[in-house]
């Protein structure tokens, strides 16, 4: 028997007014699998992201954190466990680089010695320069900086579980590219669980171990890249359509490199 | 004399701690209730748009009152109020001075606070409070750490407005009795003393930009995050409130307070019977610039223990009679009805101040015109100015129906402007005083009355219901009862009215002592 789920979902319902974002989910997240949930604008996504840590409190079924029914934590205590990388960052503009790092050891009361030098590893971490950024607004950061202190910061407080909203979307492709790959490595270094969502086929299938694709609500396929191909769902496909495209486009307009 | 070396400016510096004290007690006092009611609210309203609606709309409705209209309403208002504490609990408050102009300039506060309180919180990125409670902060920890912050600067802003606006409409507060930088502008505008005018303009701007630049120099501390610039605004206010105690430390409050209504006359007056009171050694302010509705009120409640009112004009207006009676008749009927609360009517001082139809001596010749009844004929094709009372009073009416006057146009003005509009022919009459020393000065006559429409306005001295078993304020007071006649009192008020260094209040009662202290 498998060790039980960082994340599970049971049966979960969220609406809003008429709107049913999450209609009946069911889905388990493993202890250190990085999951890719991956899914057009309103699809439900982003609220089955946001249930498991109840900025949105879901209407009907069960969700389990690390075997705990999510409605015995204290929202705040819960948060607080579980880190969250925000679309386009989400940093505090009125505080530095390392006050937005530290937020959450400093709300856990750690003290501020403590704080500093956990500010100090994560800048490390993810690869800021300490002298350059560590004192610095975040306006002064460019986009790609800005996500790096956003995942610094969700992994201030030494979660397990990080959850991860749309985090590389507004970056320009290099650097998307190379903050995907650093992240996916800490994801491993650290033993992270991870829940990433992205409306981007290719990415999830770059970085996710699994993937969760949603529409309308409802959850259409999981599994791993390989799996999901073999799916007789024709939107599946058509997303999966999308990256192999693109691959065999790529193959023809690029000349193949010497050195591979 | 050089405008810059005359003697009142010397005289204005001398009232600069009493007035600039008072006035920043008063402004700072209101600002901080304004503040203290308001920030809750428009945090507890922020998400809720419709208390939120409510209360601005209530907010932007007291702002179109206008402030002098908003601190008058106050004082009945505090009166009543007092009046029920005073029947249910016991205990009875003043509502004269302090209480009343603190409370209309907090009120006057809340609209920029409130709104820039709001905005600047209803402004924030949605996503940024996402983040907050996405990073583990409670509805608290949001509020304090990230809502509040970035709020911050349009909050300043606000908090800088209603300053700047208290301080300006706190010189408006004199009238009911709170001392403040407007006594230079009310004393001035009626004496036409300009140096007091332009030191009280100058004094409450000055005023304003430095709480101003202070409020400025925290919220830039705040925003920097520099506990230097911070501290030093905070420093700054403070010291402000502190220097403004310390002069009123020494000052005793239990001396006698003369009132004095808002013109030159009654300025007059209280200069002269705060001297005599001195002379007596007795110690005595003079307390200027009351609403004539909230003068009497106040001795009644004993927030002032003396002043000078007249006949007529407590006759009809706190006795509500419309009947007209002689003049000893009249003020022997008062005594008795203002003894029944308590108020001594202690004598008349000689002269009557009573209003008068006022046309240029040349005009006046030329058409014949000798009483009322005679510009009755004439009436159809003039035009006539009055106070901005006079129209609505009862004396008006009965003028009026007398002598059948109908008027082609009517206007109200400033007082002491109406004198020089009908020299100018801006006007054809007025309803002037007799006893204004600006009759004689633009060759002006006041019509006989001999139908006597208007009533007698006998000048009379009335003390407090504390004072009544006072003799030896009743001692120092007597010298001047029947001594002041209208010839006296004219040229003692056309002295008040001229713009030199002579023509101050206290210059001027030293004056008229010197006449009438021999009789």
């Amino acid at each position: 028997m498998p060790s039980k789920p960082a994340i599970s979902y049971r049966n979960v319902t969220k609406s809003f007014g008429a709107l049913r974002a999450v209609d009946d989910v069911s889905l388990d997240i493993a202890d250190g699998e990085f999951l890719a949930i991956v899914g057009g604008s309103g699809s439900g996504k982003t609220t089955l992201l946001r249930v498991a840590n109840r900025l949105i409190e879901a209407d009907g079924g069960t969700i389990t954190v690390e075997g705990e029914d999510v409605q015995n934590i204290d929202p705040v205590a819960l948060r607080r466990r579980i880190g969250y990388v925000f679309q386009s960052g989400g940093l505090f503009p009125h505080l530095s680089v390392a006050d937005n790092i530290g937020i959450t050891p400093k709300l856990l009361g750690a003290p501020a010695t403590e704080i500093a030098a956990r500010v100090d590893e994560l800048i490390e971490l993810v690869q800021l320069d300490r002298a350059a950024h560590r004192d610095r607004l975040p306006e002064a950061l460019s986009g790609g900086q800005r996500q790096r202190v956003g995942v610094a910061r969700a992994l201030a407080a030494k979660p397990r579980i990080v959850l991860m909203d749309e985090p590389f979307g507004a970056l320009d492709p290099l650097t998307r590219d190379a903050l995907g790959d650093d992240y996916r490595s800490l994801h491993r270094r650290l033993g992270l669980t991870t829940v990433m969502i992205t409306h981007d086929m290719t990415e999830a299938i770059l970085l996710a171990d699994r993937i969760a694709v949603m529409r309308g609500g409802k959850l259409l396929a999981q599994g791993t890249p390989s799996e999901l191909s073999t799916s007789s769902d024709a939107y599946v496909l058509e997303l999966l359509r999308t990256p192999r495209r693109q691959v065999e486009r790529l193959n023809a307009l690029l000349p193949q490199s010497g050195a591979a | 004399m050089s405008f810059l070396n005359d003697p009142r400016w010397g005289e204005a510096l001398s009232h600069l701690p009493d007035y600039l004290g008072n006035h920043v007690r008063v402004s700072l006092a209101a600002l901080a209730l304004g503040l203290i009611v308001s920030l809750p609210l428009a945090i507890l309203t922020r998400n809720r748009p419709a208390p939120r609606a409510i209360l601005l709309a209530l907010a932007s409705i007291v702002q179109t009152v206008p402030g002098l209209a908003l601190l008058a309403l106050f004082y009945p208002l505090l009166l009543l109020a007092a009046s029920v504490t005073l029947k249910w609990f016991g205990v009875s408050f003043s509502a004269f001075g302090f209480l009343p102009a603190m409370l209309a300039l907090a009120l006057y506060s809340m609209l920029p606070v409130l709104r820039n309180g709001i905005t600047g919180l209803n402004g924030i990125d949605p996503a940024l409070i996402e983040a907050a409670k996405g990073v583990g902060m409670t509805e608290r920890q949001s509020l304090v750490m990230v809502e509040l912050p970035l709020a911050l600067p349009v909050m300043m802003a606000g908090i800088r407005t209603a300053a700047v606006w208290v301080i300006g409409t706190a010189t408006l507060s004199t009238p009911i009795g709170q001392t403040s930088l407007g006594n230079y502008i009310f004393a001035g505008l009626q004496t036409q003393n300009w140096v007091f005018v332009l030191f009280g303009c100058f004094a409450s701007a000055l005023l304003a930009l430095a709480v101003d630049q202070l409020l400025g120099l925290i919220e830039s501390g705040l925003r920097n995050r520099s506990r230097l610039r911070a501290g030093l605004g905070a420093i700054g206010i403070a010291a402000l409130v502190a220097a403004t105690l310390v002069p009123t430390m020494g000052r005793s409050s239990s001396g006698y307070v003369v009132g004095a209504k808002t013109f030159a006359e009654q300025y007059v007056l209280s200069a002269l019977l705060r001297d005599r009171l001195q002379a007596a050694g007795l110690s005595a302010t003079a307390r200027s610039g009351l609403g004539s509705s909230v003068i009497f009120e106040a001795l009644k409640a004993g927030d002032i223990d003396l002043y000078v009112d007249y006949s007529g004009t407590l006759w009809a207006n706190q006795l509500h009679r419309t009947d007209i009676k002689p003049r000893a008749e009249l003020v022997a009927d008062l005594k008795m009805a203002l003894a029944k609360d308590d108020i001594t009517l202690l004598g008349e001082l000689g002269f009557e101040n009573a209003y008068a139809l006022v046309l240029p001596k040349k005009r006046a010749d030329a058409l014949g015109i000798r009483t009322i009844a005679d510009l009755a004929a004439h009436a159809s094709t003039m035009s006539i100015a009055g106070d901005y009372e006079f129209f609505s009073r009862p004396e008006w009416a009965a003028l009026q129906k007398a002598y059948g006057l109908q008027f082609s146009a009517q206007r109200q003005m400033q007082p002491d402007f109406m004198y020089a509009a009908v020299a100018s022919g801006e006007v054809d009459v007025i309803a002037g005083y007799t006893s204004d020393g600006l009759i004689a000065k633009y060759e002006l006559v006041a019509l006989d009355d001999p139908k006597q429409a208007i009533p007698p306005y006998d000048a009379i001295l009335l003390l407090a219901p504390k004072r009544t078993g006072d003799e030896r304020l009743k001692a120092a007071l007597s010298p001047l009862l029947g001594k002041i006649d209208i010839a006296t009192m004219r040229e003692a008020n056309l002295r008040a009215s001229g713009n030199d260094a002579n023509s101050s209040p206290d210059v001027v009662a030293k004056w008229l002592w010197g006449k009438v202290g021999g009789r």
